[in-house]
């Protein structure tokens, strides 16, 4: 391929990217943002950390723990602790993303950007359609993505801030739960079986395993419905389509 | 909101380095050991599985057992909001946005409810 032509596509994946990004991640995480703002504020959490950390910590199951357990003067391990694993799902995912990206060399360097700039959202959507992509043009899709996620989520979490005395209960409750729904549906229409399957027993695991153990119910959970969902499906053998 | 509500204090900036690294080290150790995956290998696949295992985990743990502002909220709300959700998620062909929006809806409208002291 010529060297324009490559130029002009990977262009062209990008703005896919964008374009990608404004038709429903966008707004998931922009209201989700918000809610996480509103949230930041009455925590008692100033509205720069606020900010910053959907920008650092990116992954908003750790950044509410973090601004909760701030709030009711957790110690600082105790917070830590929690925050990191409430986002320990990263290792997995940056294990299944990244190789995507492997034989686009200019892109391989900045790997460890991509893991930063990684969200659940932007995760799922580039393992859905960037596999069907030309190699060189995954990672501008996810760029495009990604960066557009992050710097309207950084934004939802100021404006969040900034609305949070105005916000009844009800509105920063259901804006959180958006979230949560957001992902429920997203994952519901994975339509790869060992995926699947490791949704659903992942799913019916999660609350059991916290039951036993709140630090580390949810790797052991990971690792034992992935693994038995891997295995189920290599058993059943070629009949999904 | 003056400076103190927008800076706040060096602690809180120091807690926040803290948890930012402790985040970031997961996925930089995922980008380490992604060098050595091939795309659509068994391993791949394995570490897919891992990843929407721990995440159908931790959103069933959110919606049944969270903790801070999901957890005053009652748990028949967040079921049968699920439940909308689900219903919708089906008449309408496994079409997410409505099926969302329904969800989010009835949760709204109940935790509104409750608010104002009609439920």
């Amino acid at each position: 391929m010529e060297p324009a032509e490559a130029f002009d596509g990977r262009r062209r994946a990008f703005r896919g990217g964008v374009a990608a990004a404004f038709r429903m991640p966008v707004w998931v995480v922009s209201a989700s943002m918000m809610g996480f703002g509103s949230l930041a504020r009455d925590s008692g959490v100033s509205f720069g950390v606020a900010v910053v950390s959907t920008a650092t910590i990116w992954g908003l199951p750790g950044q509410i723990a973090f601004v909760e357990m701030f709030a009711v003067g957790a110690p600082v391990l105790a917070i830590v602790v929690a925050s990191s694993m409430a986002n320990m799902r990263f290792l997995p995912m940056s294990i299944s993303m990244l190789p995507l990206f492997r034989a686009d060399k200019a892109a391989w360097r900045w790997r460890y950007l991509f893991a930063a700039m990684m969200s659940v959202n932007t995760w799922a959507m580039t393992l859905r359609f960037a596999p069907g992509m030309p190699e060189q043009h995954r990672a501008p899709y996810f760029t495009g993505l990604s960066t557009t996620c992050m710097i309207v989520g950084v934004l939802s979490t100021g404006l969040g801030y900034y609305l949070a005395g105005t916000f009844p209960f009800y509105i920063t409750v259901s804006l959180i739960f958006l979230n949560i729904m957001y992902f429920t549906f997203l994952f519901a229409s994975v339509r790869q079986r060992n995926c699947l399957l490791a949704l659903m027993i992942g799913a019916a695991l999660g609350p059991l395993f916290h039951l036993i153990s709140p630090e580390w119910g949810l790797p052991f959970c990971g690792v034992i419905a992935g693994t038995a969902a891997f295995f189920i499906d290599q058993r059943l053998g070629d009949g999904h389509g | 909101m003056d400076s103190g509500v927008i800076w706040g204090k060096w602690e809180l900036w120091g807690l926040l380095g803290l948890v930012s690294f402790a985040t970031y080290v997961w996925r930089a150790t995922g980008a380490t050991i992604a060098v050595r995956i091939v795309p659509d290998g068994a391993m791949f696949q394995w570490f897919s599985c891992l990843a929407y295992g721990m995440l159908a985990g931790l959103i069933s743990r959110i919606i049944l057992l969270p903790v801070g502002i999901l957890a005053e909220t009652p748990l028949v709300d967040r079921l049968v909001a699920l439940a909308a959700g689900f219903l919708v998620f089906a008449a309408f062909k496994r079409n997410m946005l409505p099926s969302m929006i329904s969800a989010v809806g009835v949760f709204g409208v109940l935790a509104a409810l409750r608010d104002f002291g009609v439920l």
